[in-house]
């Protein structure tokens, strides 16, 4: 062990102790949290754990958050691709003027959004859809994928795709069976992203629906305000909420840093 | 060198199409009630720009504006140091790496009411961890509840748990992309950590810190969800950021007119530092 290796250490134990205080809290009854402080949980209980994974309204949260955001990964993975292709192989009208427009979306606050996008919606009859949420996510989420996907691409030289039609390709077979293939470490980071900034993302998920695909988010702010004071389900149900999120990043870890390395600026 | 195809329009369509539903429609909504004034039940009357006027020289939304580039400073001059620090620390390769990117990367794809919640939780002063420990073993009175001060220290520790990671990642990423030929050659030339770091690693990692600065920048001048689950804004207005604010005015009471005008005013803000700060930092590439 090397001495600067105290710094990491240091800081991810600063990154646990909130988790683990969590993690810990869903581990206690409602009395002894309140009742006072402990380390660990004294009477280890699972009742919290039970009590989501019985109630409908609390696990079709989780229900719902999986298939906007895995719609939202999808439909902003499949329509940034042919993008970002343009973007890092041609010069077209409007180009450079186009991705910066593309990025600005990011910077629009949504709290902004809030209820123009309500008002959209409502208008175009999907308001309370999973569509509707995935959709309106796309507003961040899009850009974020060409920038990647750009980036990627752009490390593939461009003989690649002059030798393909050489051979005889045609455009989308040259592109679906050698060009994503040669990608799909910027395919896996993109859609990493994508569900990233989806699935913690509440404002507009919150707002866009209602009872049908309600996310898991805005189930427990309900719950936390009108069951009172159950900390221990709200301890709970946000523990849940750390896992998809723990296993996706599993499978991207060797990507991350390189995803964020090859896009430009 | 690209080659000029007009058709490459086509590839950009979908996205086009998509941004545009979700970004222009509903711009032009919050254009639309910006210039006018509504008694409820759809009655809209004109009423220029008297909005932009009234949000411009209104004091909360100075004071708002004020608490919200403070917060962002904040988090900007100990997140980005902070970050590279830990960065430079990290190992290079082995096994500890990716265990050291999973548990950094974590905190960042909490949902975010949930990270205002499980701070919320941690702070509490009798039985949260971080509350009980300054009460109780330290004997600093901390109530984040009472005191603004202890309020923004809060939400302030919480940015930088929640987000110090990206710069990390980001400049991590930068950092392993040096050839070990680099250092070789700067070991033979005698120089020192500083001369290293000055001269090779930060040069390496400007592109990654530009997007890590801009993405920091955008994303903590929007900030929402954690510091109103946290605190709500209070005690009194202290941690009430710009968009917490705009956010009681819109859904609160219900002035969409003057919600309106300062979306715009916000909006532009954030364009015109975001702006700034990336031709400030890739000037030097142009000359």
């Amino acid at each position: 062990m090397q001495k600067r290796s105290i710094i990491p250490i240091v800081y991810i134990l600063f990154l646990m102790l909130p988790i683990y205080w969590l993690v810990a809290m869903s581990f206690k009854t409602t009395n002894e949290i309140l009742s006072g402080f402990s380390l660990f949980p004294q009477t280890f209980t699972l009742e919290n754990y039970v009590t989501i994974f019985t109630d409908p309204s609390w696990y079709w949260g989780y229900i719902n958050s999986i298939i906007y955001v895995s719609i939202n990964t999808v439909i902003s993975v499949a329509v940034a691709l042919p993008a970002a292709y343009a973007f890092s192989r041609y010069r077209f009208l409007g180009d450079k003027q186009l991705f910066f427009w593309l990025l600005t979306n990011r910077m629009a606050p949504a709290a902004v959004f809030a209820l123009p996008f309500f008002q959209l919606y409502s208008a175009v009859g999907i308001f309370d859809t999973h569509l509707a949420v995935a959709l309106a996510h796309c507003l961040f989420n899009i850009p974020l994928a060409v920038w990647i996907l750009e980036g990627f691409m752009g490390g593939i030289p461009k003989e690649l795709d002059e030798t393909a039609y050489v051979d005889g390709y045609s455009f989308p077979r040259f592109f679906g069976t050698i060009f994503i293939p040669s990608i799909k470490a910027g395919v896996g980071v993109a859609a990493f992203f994508c569900f990233m900034f989806s699935w913690v993302e509440l404002l507009l998920a919150k707002t866009l629906t209602a009872v049908a695909a309600k996310p898991i988010a805005a189930t427990m702010t309900k719950t936390a305000s009108s069951a009172g004071y159950e900390l221990g389900l709200l301890a709970a149900a946000g523990t849940l909420t750390i896992i998809p999120g723990a296993i996706v990043i599993w499978f991207v870890r060797n990507y991350i840093a390189k995803g964020f390395a090859m896009g430009r600026v | 060198m690209k080659t000029e195809n007009q058709k490459a329009w086509f590839f950009v369509l979908p996205v086009l199409v998509l941004v545009a539903f979700n970004a222009l429609i509903p711009m032009m909504t919050v254009v639309n009630y910006s210039v006018q004034e509504t008694f409820g039940d759809n009655v809209f009357f004109w009423q220029g720009l008297d909005w932009f006027e009234q949000i411009l020289r209104s004091d909360r939304f100075h004071a708002a504006l004020g608490r919200q580039f403070l917060f962002t400073f904040l988090i900007l001059i100990i997140e980005v140091p902070l970050g590279i620090i830990i960065a430079l620390s990290m190992p290079r390769k082995g096994f500890w790496v990716p265990v050291c990117l999973v548990t950094m990367a974590l905190p960042m794809l909490i949902p975010w009411n949930v990270v205002g919640a499980m701070w919320n939780i941690f702070t509490l002063p009798d039985i949260g961890l971080l509350g009980y420990f300054l009460n109780h073993v330290l004997g600093i009175t901390y109530d984040m509840t009472q005191n603004p001060l202890a309020a923004w220290v809060t939400i302030v520790t919480m940015d930088v748990w929640h987000w110090t990671s990206l710069v990390v990642l980001l400049s991590y990423a930068g950092l392993v992309s040096i050839p070990d030929a680099y250092y070789q050659a700067a070991k033979i030339d005698g120089a020192s950590n500083w001369a290293v770091f000055r001269f090779i690693q930060l040069p390496k990692m400007k592109t990654v810190l530009t997007i890590a600065i801009l993405l920091r920048f955008m994303d903590s001048f929007n900030i929402y969800t954690e510091p109103f689950v946290l605190t709500g804004g209070g005690p009194g207005n202290s941690t009430t950021l710009l968009s917490i604010d705009l956010v009681k005015i819109a859904l609160g009471q219900f002035d969409l007119g003057p919600a309106a005008a300062m979306s715009l005013i916000y909006f532009a803000i954030t364009l015109l530092v975001s702006w700034l700060f990336y031709t400030l930092m890739t000037k030097d590439d142009l000359n």
